[in-house]
């Protein structure tokens, strides 16, 4: 256990207690130190703040969880040494989100691991890396994936535009690599189904993490005349892109799967309004239960410095619990079975895991950035709020699969 | 130097010493390579032992360059990855056992790296060995990251974000290793981890080996001899490359999987560290570095979250104290022991040691409580059931009291030294 | 046309702080032989020290104060590290500098956190200069172009018309023949590089609004500012102007440019479909700057206006 964990569990006695007796050992393998820290941590938090939740409560059939971070500095190579650590430390259940690299390379290893090692299996619940592959032609028995991946996302996006007869003329712009690749080709093909008099003026990709100004993309999307840019830059790419998106003074509206990540929203300021839209499985501004306003106050309270953005941690964790009592062990090979085609009803509304390929099934949210919030996000007054027709169904969001799962006996 | 009659017979060393200096520290390197599976290691432990001796490979080769021939390059992990890449496809060739390549076991995909590297080495190489100094050492920063960014362009060959991926269990085996678990892998880590250490001492034997430190040293006189300064540094830099290829092999059939991160300029800085850290002048220098820096990436980043400012400090330490890096105090340490006065030595030595755990001491409790107040999650520093707040008076007498009395530690101990 | 417009106008403001990162490097690098690697991390303190600053009082306080830390924390490394490490010759030197940026960047983290703070262009200058084709060109970035000419003005000034700035380039050449004369060389060493870091603070308190402020902002920088050296030749304060252009100009006209390979090189039976051709000339445009570097390398080892070679 690292002195981290350790204080983060002296901060709260009754985790202090409880940690010693932990029965059940999760890993978080996610960068916690270096450039891409803060998105690691943000999610890291909020899975601590899940676990001390539910072991307060009685824990999974009596057994007490525990999750530890593991530092893979957001490096493939990194990650499985951290893998076999996690191994070696007792983990039989893997949390990882930032980087589909990353992820890629954690599938092949629980995947290589788990034939190698009968009766040691290890499950991976991926919280945050969206390449549609990893539950199409890439999917395995031993991952799941709590998050809405590209073609969803942008199905999501995409129908949001079909209603809006103002946007003629869309501006793609990404990230050269196969997430941001993915998402191009999703939103080319979606935009030319669902509107196809829209048309596409731009198709940019750029190197991922190297550009520091981003003022001639701006330009050229401008003097493209686009009504409307849609994105999937997420981290210092998508907040350096607000930043000249704000100074150019122009108010063309992006729509974005990151909009909602560190410093974006604080980048645009006011600008920010009506013009920056994101697509989440949850905002902590829609209506919901007392208790789940009270969890997001207490992680803000907790954890200053980022928000409550990870609601799908608190989705994983709440549907592992819902399948090991439902399986009746805290066994990998049977909560895997017990997740299969599981549904819960979270905060803001329905999560199913459909059986063919452990991806999760939800409602998605557009939202945009509004100054009449209750919860702000970077610590100023702006937050997100619902926009007009801006909740996708299930349904609609829900994509059809390539994935041939081969499941153990 | 009165004595005239020393010829050559005299000055070369007995066949004894040749024993102890050159056979007897790779035996008994083979030796704890052959006892560490005794002890029942945990998976972690093999995790760590496996990188170690990826790293050594590499960071002996980049002391080829740095040390042995003088060169600083910023770029050495694109000879690692390249290497790396070309053995991960030949692992996935064996695979699909396309022509030749189904009789060729992955335990030796090691050489097809060295093959890798050596080709991108000389190819490279070619434009950039002509100059010496900061001409290449920019060069080869220029290079490390034209070569990066196109490893995002050329998807077929490095596979984008995601790099490439095999499976080290097929083909031929070889010693009846099947290479799935973690422990028979573990044979083929210690055998490669061998040849490459004796590979790479044996250069520095050839003439080779020597003209190049000749180079280092005075590239004129080296010319004047009859020998072409840009051609000697040309070849060392491609078996360089190889080596470091090498070591992207075994990585390869470690880690199984190759992405553009291990052509970054990360990892080059990371192996400059090394080599440095353990000492350029020494051979075995890199050695000690690379075991203790794959220590610090991958255990000490469990202890604390401010891993990369100790990592900074030392750095920095041996840079400015120790510029023979750790392979020069502990070698400097055997021969003061051995010097005339040894207890005066060791007693000089041992107050050194205390003062600087005592400024180490200063140090970390003054980390270990910024870290936890900038994090502001309330947490608090807690070493030995010591409740050390940022607010607290005994946090502050626990920084600066040990700082303080190390400095003065250690400069007594100078002092001592230099009044002798 | 618009496309020219926007890449001068982009190009120049863009080069023109390059300009102000690297002159700091150039006249370290010319005087003293040492590459700094850390010269991006003081750039960073410039603008944290702004973040600072502004908090607490105004920007143009700031646009004072912090470049002068800076430059005081430059010359307090220069005088305690550099010198010491200067006996073991400029591989040491420059291995310090590499770890020193290390060092910095972790400092920072431990004091401002680890995510970018929120340091923003002062309200006097947040409004739009003009609008040319539908896009507004900020005041702020008018300002960085009158700050960075009036620097280069100034040190040229500083360097050629003044008697510490002939003072400061005797030294350059023979530091043992301007000892002799009853100057002391060390103080001028010091003062250079703590000028130098000064330049870099500067950079850093103009820069660190229009971009992001976070602890990665020096490792971003770092590679960029010594191509722009390198190329613009050693101690050529006028080489490393025009080389912060060139690349400015350079990178901000290849984005303009939305060619593939595959258009510009057809005839030679490249196609699209090919991974070669396939290549955006836009989506290059980050990488030219160290193809430049290469190639000067090569060809004109002494950079573009640098006297004496590498």
């Amino acid at each position: 256990m690292s002195i981290k964990t350790a204080a983060f569990a002296a901060a709260v006695s009754v985790v202090a207690v409880t940690a010693a007796q932990a029965d059940i050992k999760m890993a978080f393998i996610d960068p916690l130190s270096g450039p891409f820290g803060p998105s690691g941590e943000a999610a890291y938090t909020s899975f601590i703040l899940e676990a001390e939740k539910i072991n307060a409560a009685g824990g999974v059939n009596g057994e007490m969880i525990e999750v530890t971070g593991y530092d893979n500095k957001i490096n493939p190579k990194e990650s499985l040494v951290q893998f076999q650590k996690a191994i070696d430390d007792g983990a039989r259940y893997i949390f990882q989100g930032n980087g589909s690299s990353v992820a890629a390379a954690l599938i092949e290893a629980v995947n290589k691991h788990n034939k190698r090692n009968p009766g040691d299996e290890v499950v991976f619940f991926n919280y945050a890396a969206v390449t549609p592959a990893f539950t199409n032609e890439a999917c395995s028995f031993y991952h799941f994936r709590f998050d809405a991946h590209v073609d969803m996302k942008m199905a999501a996006i995409t129908d949001y535009i079909k209603g809006q007869e103002g946007i003629k003329k869309v501006y793609l712009i990404g990230q050269d690599y196969v997430f941001g690749q993915a998402v191009a080709a999703a939103a080319e093909s979606m935009i030319k189904e669902k509107r196809p008099d829209i048309e596409i003026v731009g198709n940019e990709l750029h190197p991922l993490g190297k550009v520091k100004d981003f003022t001639p993309y701006i330009q050229k999307i401008i003097s493209s005349g686009a009504d409307a840019v849609i994105t999937g830059n997420w981290g210092a790419d998508m907040q350096l892109l607000m930043k000249a998106a704000a100074e150019s003074g122009s108010d063309i509206p992006y729509l974005t799967f990151y909009g909602g990540s560190k410093g974006a929203v604080a980048a645009l300021a006011d600008g920010a309004i009506d013009r920056l839209y994101q697509v989440t499985e949850a905002i902590t501004n829609l209506e919901t239960s007392d208790e789940q306003n009270a969890l997001v106050e207490e992680y803000k309270e907790r954890f200053p410095d980022y928000d409550y953005y990870y609601h799908r941690a608190f989705n994983a964790m709440e549907m592992f619990v819902a399948a090991a009592e439902e399986a009746g062990s805290v066994d990998p090979i049977p909560v895997a079975k017990a997740l299969e085609g599981l549904s819960i009803e979270h905060a803001y509304g329905t999560a199913t895991m459909r059986a063919e390929d452990h991806q999760i099934q939800q409602p998605l949210f557009i939202s945009t950035v509004s100054d009449d919030v209750k919860y702000g996000v970077d610590n100023i007054d702006l937050g997100w709020t619902l926009v007009d027709a801006g909740t996708i169904s299930m349904e609609s969001a829900e994509q059809p699969t390539t994935c041939e799962m081969e499941r153990p006996e | 130097m009165s004595d005239t009659t020393q010829t050559y017979e005299n000055l070369a060393p007995s066949a004894g010493t040749k024993f102890r200096q050159r056979t007897l520290p790779i035996l008994i390197f083979a030796a704890i390579l052959f006892a560490i599976p005794m002890t029942g290691p945990s998976r972690t432990f093999y995790t760590i032992a496996h990188q170690m001796g990826i790293n050594i490979v590499f960071a002996l080769s980049y002391n080829m360059i740095l040390g042995k021939g003088g060169l600083l390059s910023f770029g050495h992990a694109v000879y690692f990855g390249l290497g790396g890449y070309l053995a991960v496809h030949a692992m996935n060739w064996i695979e699909a056992g396309t022509g030749l390549w189904g009789a060729f076991p992955v335990f030796f995909l090691p050489l097809v790296g060295f093959a890798g590297g050596a080709l991108a080495g000389a190819i490279i190489g070619w434009p950039s060995c002509r100059k010496a100094g900061t001409t290449f050492a920019m060069i080869s920063l220029g290079v490390a990251e034209l070569i990066f960014a196109a490893a995002f362009m050329f998807d077929s060959f490095f596979g984008g974000e995601q790099g490439i991926s095999g499976d080290r269990m097929n083909g031929i085996e070889m010693f009846n290793l099947s290479l799935g678990p973690i422990d028979e892998v573990y044979w083929f880590i210690a055998f490669w981890t061998v040849v490459g250490v004796i590979g790479m001492w044996a250069f520095t034997r050839t003439p080779l080996g020597k003209l190049s430190e000749a180079t280092r040293d005075n590239a004129q006189r080296v010319q004047f001899i009859g020998y072409n300064p840009q051609r000697v540094r040309y070849l060392v830099f491609i078996i360089a490359g190889g080596f470091a290829g090498l070591a992207g092999g075994m990585a390869a059939v470690n880690y199984e999987i190759f992405t553009p991160d291990a052509l970054s300029l990360v990892p080059s800085g990371l192996v400059l560290i090394m080599a440095y850290v353990g000492g350029i002048t020494y051979f075995v220098g890199p050695i000690f570095g690379a075991i203790l820096l794959t220590y610090m990436q991958s255990m000490l980043s469990d202890f604390t979250e401010a891993w990369l400012l100790y990592l900074g400090v030392l750095f920095i330490a041996i840079v400015m104290f120790a510029p023979r890096g750790i392979a020069g105090i502990v070698f400097g340490f055997l021969d003061g022991v051995r010097g005339d006065n040894p207890g005066r030595y060791l007693g000089r030595w041992i107050l050194r040691l205390v003062g600087i755990l005592l400024m180490l001491m200063g140090l970390i409790v003054l980390v270990e409580i910024s870290v936890r107040w900038s994090n502001g999650y309330g947490e608090v520093f807690e070493p030995f059931g010591l409740h050390l707040d940022i607010t607290s008076v005994l946090s502050w007498v626990l920084v600066i009291l040990p700082a303080a009395a190390g400095v003065w530690l250690t400069r007594y101990a100078s002092q001592e030294e230099d009044g002798k | 046309m618009e496309t020219i417009v926007f890449g001068l106008l982009n190009g120049v403001s863009y080069g023109l702080l390059l300009f102000m990162l690297s002159s700091g490097l150039t006249l370290i690098f010319s005087m003293m032989g040492v590459l700094n690697f850390a010269h991006a991390a003081f750039y960073m303190l410039g603008a944290y020290f702004a973040f600072t600053i502004t908090g607490s009082s105004s920007f143009w306080i700031a646009l004072f104060i912090a470049p002068v830390l800076v430059g005081l924390i430059g010359a307090v490394v220069e005088r305690y590290g550099l010198r010491k490490v200067h006996a073991n010759g400029h591989v040491a030197e420059l291995l310090f500098t590499f770890g020193l940026a290390y060092l910095i960047e972790e400092v920072v983290k431990i004091v401002y956190g680890k995510t970018a703070v929120d340091y923003r262009v002062p309200d006097l200058l947040n409004f739009a200069a003009f609008e040319i084709y539908g896009a507004t060109f900020p005041a702020y970035r008018i300002f960085v172009i009158f700050i960075a000419v009036a620097m280069l003005v100034g040190l040229w000034f500083l360097l050629k018309r003044t008697r510490a700035g002939l003072i400061i380039q005797a030294a350059l050449t023979h530091p043992h023949m301007v000892g002799h004369l009853g100057h002391n060389v060390p103080f001028i060493f010091m003062m250079v590089f703590g000028i130098g870091c000064a330049l870099a603070g500067l950079a850093g308190v103009m820069a660190g609004n229009i971009f992001v402020t976070d602890p990665a902002m020096a490792v971003q920088m770092g590679p960029i500012v010594f191509v722009v050296v390198v190329v613009g030749g050693i101690g050529s304060l006028e080489g490393a102007f025009v080389a912060s252009l060139l690349i400015g100009l350079l990178q901000n006209f290849a984005v303009g440019i939305n060619a593939s390979f595959a258009e510009l090189f057809g005839f030679l039976g490249l196609t699209e479909m090919s991974e070669v051709g396939s290549i955006t000339v836009s989506s290059l445009a980050p990488v030219l700057p160290f193809l430049l570097l290469v190639l000067i390398l090569i060809f004109r080892p002494q950079g573009l206006m640098g006297e004496q070679e590498l």
